[in-house]
This record gives C-alpha cells, structure tokens and sequence, in this order.
C-alpha cells in the first residue's frame, strides 16, 4: 500500500467526557482528492486536529507515508508534508503579499539573511501555479479575504505539502475563484498531492471530491467513493433527515396594501443608480448579482451604513431618511451581516451578553440596573426559540459553532423585533442542517409579518427561501423575478451572463 | 500600498519639519543659522540612540520604559569604573562597559519577557524603578563633576568645525556618528535578516509567527539585549556630552522619546515603524524642544506644545486610516 498518504486506523477521543469522535477510520491516498463532510458537532475540527497532530487521539493509530507515529507533534505532520490551512488563515496583516508567502520557507532554510530577490520569485512562483495576479508589495490587511485565502494555499504549496488539508476554504471566494481553486487541486492531484478538506457546500464537494467521508455525531456515516452520492443523498447522512427544499409561498392581502418598504430612484454614485422596488410586510424578498452589483452597497445603504445620497425612501409610507444606522435601527430595520465574527458578535463576551446587547435598555430594573437572572431567562428564551445548542448560556459566543453562532446575531436582532430584516449571507459558513432550521426561521418571521431582504450568494437559498428575487448588475437593478418561476440554471445563468 | 501610506507618513513628519523651520526661521533667523543646526543634531544624538532601541520594541508589539534606567545605570557605573582604576585610555573600553552593562540589564528584561511570558510594559514598569533604585541607593547617587578624561576629550571630538560670519567656531560633535552607526545597524537588521522580519511578524500576530516557525524567545532575547546594549552606549554619551554623571538624570523622557518614535510612524500596536521615520520623529521633537527656547517661551510651555503635536501628528494618520479602511471596506464588501 505504497501509495497510502495518511491512514486513521479506528480513532477515538473524548473532551471532558464528551465523544468527539469514536471508531473513525480515514485514509488518503496520494493525490486523492477526500472530502470530510459533516454538521457541527460531528467530530470535522477534531479529526483535522489529529491529523495536524495537534490533539492525541485517545485510541487509535496514525500511520503517515508508511510510518507509525505513536505519538504524533504537529512538527512531525509538517515534516511528513502535511500542510493545514486555517480558517484564520494565520497571515501577517502588516507584512506584504511576498512575505506572507515565501517567508517561512526562508524560515526553514535555516537562513540569516533575507535573500529579497528569492522571497519574490517564490512568491511570484506559487502565485503563478494557482494562475492568481496579486501585488507582491501590497500589505496583506489591504487585500480582499478571498485573496488572503489564496496567499494561504500559496504558503502551504511553498512548503512541498503533500497533503493540504482545507478548512471550509471556499466561504468568501466567489464563483469564478472557487473554479481556479478546483483547477489548481486537480493540478495538485497531478502532482502527486493530496487534499483534504471539509465544505458545507455540497454542490461543490461533489464537483471535487474522489471520495467522502461523512461523519455524524462523532460516528462514521459512510466512507466512499463521491460518484455514489447526489445532494439529497449527501444531506440525508449528513443530517439523518430529508432535507426540506420547498419555497416560500407570499400572497399579497387582496386589498392593496402599503408596502413597509418603498425606494424610488435611489443611488449612490460608485455602488448602485435609480433602484426602485417595493418590499411588504410578509415577502422574503432576495438580491442577488455579481460582486460589483451593488447588492451588498444597497443593503448596507437601507441599514445606513453607507447612506444613499438620492433617492427616496417611504417606510410604512411616510418619506424617511435613512442617514445613519441609529435612524434604521429606530424605524425597526435590523441587520444580520455577512461576517458574524467581526460584524454580528462580540466573541469573547457570554451568549446571554451578545443576545441582549440590543435590547439591555429594556431590561434593566428601577436604577438602571440588571438581574443577571432576567438577562440569561431572556436569553434562554430564545436559545430554546431558535434551538440554539450550547451547555450554558454564560458559556463565550466564541465556543459555538458556525450555524449556531448565526443563531445568536439572529437572536440578537429578533429581540427587538424588527419590522424589516436586512440579511447578509445569513447561511455563509453554517453546516447543511442549521442551515434549513435558519432558513425554516426566516420563513416563520415572515409568515408571522417581518420584511425580509436577503443578500445571498447562493442560488438554491434565494429560490428556496425567497418568494421574488431582484437582479443586480454593475449598480443597477435590471430584473425581478418570481422564484416560483424560475429555476437554479436561469437563475445562475441570468446573474453570471453579462 | 502600505509603502505608499508609510512613505506617506514619513513624507508628512519630513515636510512637518520643513514647515516648522521656515516658521520658527521667520521667528528669529538664529534657527538656520550654522550653529544651530548643528545644536539641533547635537540635541538629537541620545535622543535618536533611545527612539532606535525604542522602535525595535514597539514594532516587536512590545513597549519598553526601563531603557532610561538602563542608559543612566549603565553610564553612572562606568564612570565610577574607570575612575575607580584611573584609566586613561580610550573611550571606546568605556563604550563597551556601558554595553555590557546595558547588555545584562536588558537579558533581565529578556527574561521576565521570553521566558516567563509577563507584559511587556508591566515588566518594564518593574525594571525601571529596579534598576534605578539600585543605582541610586547601592551603587550611589552622588553627582559626579570630574569624569574621565578620555570621556571629555571624546565630547570635544568634533566631527565638523566651521567659522561662522560673526567669527566664533561651531562644531558637529563626532558622536553624531554613533547615532549614525547606530541607525545603519537598526536598519539593516530590521530589513535584511530574518531576525528582523521576524520581529515585524511578531508584530503583525504572535499565533501566526509561533505558527510560521519563528523562534519568539530568541526573537524576544535579542530585542531587549538590543535596546539594553544601545541605551547603554546612549548614556554613556548623554554623560559625556554634557560633562557630568549626574545619576538622577535620563529618566523622565522615556514618553518623549515613544512619542517620538509614534511620530514617526510606528503604531504603538505593534508590526509598523520604520529607522528613517523614527530619525524624523526624533528630529521634529528636537526642533519643537529647542525652537520653542529660541523663540522665547518658557519651558513649561514645551510639554503643551509636544502634546499638541502628538496628538495632531498621530491623529492625523489615524483618520486617513480609518477613511481608507472605510472605503475598502465598501469595496470589499461583496
């Protein structure tokens, strides 16, 4: 079995009583393109910690390029080739593009001295092989997250990896980078290395993957070849349910209605130009479009963070200007952004803390203080609400998984109970299974009469959770449709073609 | 494009100073005279030494207060050395007792630092009143008027020496020339070993330099071994230029000589900062100290006017940051 890279034999491991992970095998092949599929919870992070080497397994072997390793340290892993790859990415923001790629590598030589010229060819070098143009010069604070990833997968091909193991590495590329990203595993394939790496995206996991591995609560479901396996397929091991993908029905009350919201003519020279569309009490209403559309600008312009400069704006059907967050937060509009680690939460600070944070004004007793009790009953009120998983309300937000992270910037908003909801990739990041609870939430929000305005990048989301969708393009917004109406295929291809 | 920003800032403190001479020239003309330019880089020769030591540091992601300590320790006990043995040889035995001295003192720092991992500052804080008090209370605090000769002949050492138009010479003390080694070296480790990126990474994130495979203790040991060894040499100078070994001197401008080196560019958070920057830095608040005098205003009023400047000189950059991150993140948004 020569050509076995890294093989898990029958590994196990408990945290504070907890089974992570019990009796999983996993083996990958040189050049073999694996994918570890799985919801929170079902053992991903701490199968990659072990292979990383940077947890022991409790039982179990590990056996890498044919070598036992009773004991394994994480420098064994990189000396054995096997390259992680964060999902902080673990850059220096204050150093440049070149740097960040080829720096380590000088590291490893055991030099002295900075050899410039080589840092940039290196640098230059891996950036070629994954067909990617960067400034070399530019600090890496400055550059785009998507671009930050590919420096990251730079790095790791600079250290002749023979296994790169991925973790969720597609979130913030688009369409077009996900596609060279493939491109250049299929090209590491040639090469002899290997891939390892965990995706919710099902779509894209069976365009990539040779084989699967799906884990659920620690157990796994199945190991096998990816021709065996169709989205639905993948949700059901993943999940142990069917999925459910109906969409979302509006009907308009028969008598004419004001809408909650009217835009006529709204612009914002540079992001978007004479936007006008209704929104009513009810509709789930989605954007979507390329990056450079004017989507996300169009959203962040309704919740006032980068105001419209034209234009009106009739909210319940009186003229309103919304010139600043506090004038959207007052007239009940609500913002669940894209990027809930720094926009959504406060990471360190409790569950019970990042849920209140907005409503605390209300919560506090006769001198302006608060019960502890009423804050983590109102708290747990919404934990329950929103099947928010977790031990403890007082636990950090930062212990929670990606989906149930989601859930608590949700919370946070619903608290308040806002009229309208602007939503931003609400499901970026999040497993297949919280996935369709938040959206099965969404969908209840709107029955029940909120305003939901959702910004996504995936497809089968706005046609599932949104009764019409609004076209972007290059700052226009150039059609509407009836998600009942049309299908994936159109959709993609009418946001894609130019 | 940070290149551009950091030119940028350095361009401002550059044309800051260009804009202060031509109005405190318009003031009283003494101040492009000769001699005073000379005066100014005189004045700026310790200074510089210490914001050198100092820029390490913060680019480190570190911050430093003890060096002050370190330079009048480090200074006092040499002379008392070299007079207590009479030696009349050359200054340089003496640089390098200061060194050594600063060396050791900074391996202190190195330790409390590296290896048992305690903040920066608060060790710092620490060391300072250590160092200081044990000078002042074991090894001695008596001002000291005749130093040695070899340290007075080395401050009348002079690099330049013009007549000026009213006939009185003025001189370029030589020891402008330690400064300029000494920035040469900062320099050059900063930008061309790997010691010295690694400490830029340091900066930038201690997880992904731990990650990256940089050695953080060595990294660490060095800096502070570093800014020790300057400080030392630092005050060795400040006792040979101004003729006495006073051991109460030196402490008491540590928040200059950061405000001097943030002027100049580095962000006190660590990862940016730059030698020709912080020379800047050192400079600008050179000439606000000394013109202020030439311009007749009491020096009380020196620390308001610092303090002013400070605020606008780091404020300034700080907003154009924020304007540009505002904007990238428009475009980054999608």
């Amino acid at each position: 079995m020569t050509d076995v890279l890294v093989q898990l034999s029958n590994v196990s491991k408990a945290f504070a009583g907890v089974k992570a992970l019990q009796d999983v095998s996993l083996t990958i092949r040189k050049g073999e393109i694996h994918c570890l599929v799985g919801e929170n919870g079902s053992g991903k992070s701490t199968l990659i910690k072990i292979i990383a080497g940077v947890v022991a397994p409790d039982e179990g072997q590990i056996v890498i390029n044919g070598k036992l390793f009773p004991v394994l340290h994480p420098i064994d892993a990189i000396h054995e080739g096997i390259q992680i790859i964060y999902q902080d990415f673990s850059l220096f923001p204050n150093l440049t593009v070149a740097e960040n790629i080829a720096l380590s590598s000088q590291l490893a030589q055991g030099r002295r001295f900075v050899d410039w010229g080589e840092v940039r060819q290196i640098a230059r070098q891996a950036l070629d092989r994954i067909h990617v143009k960067l400034d070399l010069d530019a600090p890496v604070e400055q550059v785009s997250v998507a671009n930050k990833q590919l420096i990251a997968i730079s790095r790791a091909l600079v250290h002749n990896a023979r296994l790169i193991v991925m973790d969720e590495p597609t979130t913030a590329l688009t369409r077009r980078e996900v596609r060279s990203l493939f491109a250049v595993i299929k090209k590491l394939q040639q090469d002899g290395v290997a891939t390892l790496f965990v995706s919710h995206k099902l779509n894209e996991v069976l365009e990539i993957a040779d084989r699967m591995l799906i884990l659920r609560n620690g157990r796994t479901v199945i190991d096998a070849d990816a021709r065996e396996f169709d989205q639905a397929r993948l949700a059901y091991y993943m999940t142990g349910r069917q999925i459910d993908e109906s969409g979302y029905e509006y009907r308009r009350p028969p008598n004419g209605q004001t809408p909650l919201l009217r835009v006529e003519h709204l612009a914002l020279p540079g992001s978007f130009v004479d936007v006008s569309f209704e929104l009513y009490p009810g509709e789930i209403v989605g954007l979507a479009g390329l990056l450079g559309s004017g989507r996300t600008e169009l959203g962040l312009a309704l919740y006032g963070i980068h105001p419209a400069r034209s234009g009106t704006i009739a909210f319940e059907g009186k003229r309103v200007r919304i010139d600043s967050v506090q004038d959207a937060v007052k007239l009940g509009i609500g913002y669940v952004p894209e990027d809930r680690l720094t926009e959504g939460l406060f990471l360190p600070q409790s569950i019970t803390r990042n849920i209140v944070v907005r409503t605390i004004d209300h919560l506090v007793g006769a001198l302006g203080l608060t019960k502890p009790r009423d804050l983590v009953q109102h708290a747990q009120f919404w934990i329950n609400a929103l099947n928010i998983k977790t031990r403890s309300p007082e636990l950090p937000v930062q212990t929670l998984s990606g989906g149930n992270q989601q859930r608590v910037v949700l919370a946070k908003w619903l608290a308040s109970s806002p009229k309208m909801l602007i939503l931003n990739g609400p499901t970026v990041g999040v497993d297949i299974g919280s996935k369709s609870e938040i959206h099965a939430i969404m969908k209840r929000l709107a029955s029940q009469g909120m305003a939901l305005l959702v910004i996504s990048d995936d497809m089968p989301e706005l046609l599932h959770t949104c009764n019409r969708i609004l076209l972007m393009k290059r700052g226009r917004l150039v059609e509407q449709l009836s998600s009942q109406s049309t299908s994936e295929d159109e959709l993609t291809r009418k946001v894609t073609e130019d | 494009m940070l290149k551009q920003k950091l030119a940028k800032t350095e361009v401002l403190v550059a044309l800051a100073i260009v804009g202060l001479a031509i109005i405190f020239s318009v003031i009283n003309p003494v101040f492009l005279s000769v001699r005073n330019l000379f005066d100014l880089l005189r004045s700026s020769i310790v200074m510089g030494m210490f914001a050198l030591g100092v820029l390490v540091v913060i680019v480190s992601g570190g911050i430093d207060v003890s060096f002050t300590a370190i330079a009048v320790f480090a200074m006092y006990v040499t002379v008392k050395l070299l007079k207590a043995i009479d030696f009349q040889g050359t200054l340089l035995v003496g640089f390098v007792i200061a060194a050594l001295i600063g060396l050791a003192l900074g391996l202190i720092n190195a330790l409390f630092i590296a290896r048992f991992k305690l903040s920066t500052l608060i060790v710092t804080l620490g060391t300072q009143s250590l160092f200081r008090g044990f000078l002042l209370f074991v090894v001695g605090s008596q001002l000291i008027r005749d130093i040695p000769d070899s340290m007075t002949s080395f401050a009348k050492l002079n690099l330049i020496t013009i007549q000026t138009a009213d006939g009185t010479l003025a001189s370029l003390p030589a020891a402008v020339l330690l400064l300029a080694a000494a920035a040469l070296v900062t320099w050059l480790v900063l930008q061309y070993t790997l010691l010295g990126r690694g400490i830029y990474a340091l900066g930038g994130s201690r997880e992904a330099a731990e990650r990256a495979g940089f050695p953080i203790r060595r990294i660490q040991l060095f800096i502070y071994s570093f800014v020790g060894v300057l400080s030392g040499i630092a005050g060795l100078t400040y006792g040979s230029l101004n003729r006495q070994a006073n051991p109460f001197d030196i402490v008491g401008s540590e928040l200059d000589v950061i405000a001097a080196v943030v002027l100049g560019g580095a962000q006190i958070t660590g990862g940016r900062g730059s030698v020709v920057g912080t020379l800047l830095g050192v400079f600008l608040v050179v000439i606000m100290n000394n013109s202020l005098i030439l311009a007749g205003i009491p020096s009380v009023w020196q620390k308001v006017v610092i303090g002013v400047i400070i605020i606008i000189g780091t404020g300034i950059p700080a907003f154009q940051q924020r304007r540009a991150e505002r904007r990238a993140r428009i475009a980054l948004a999608e």
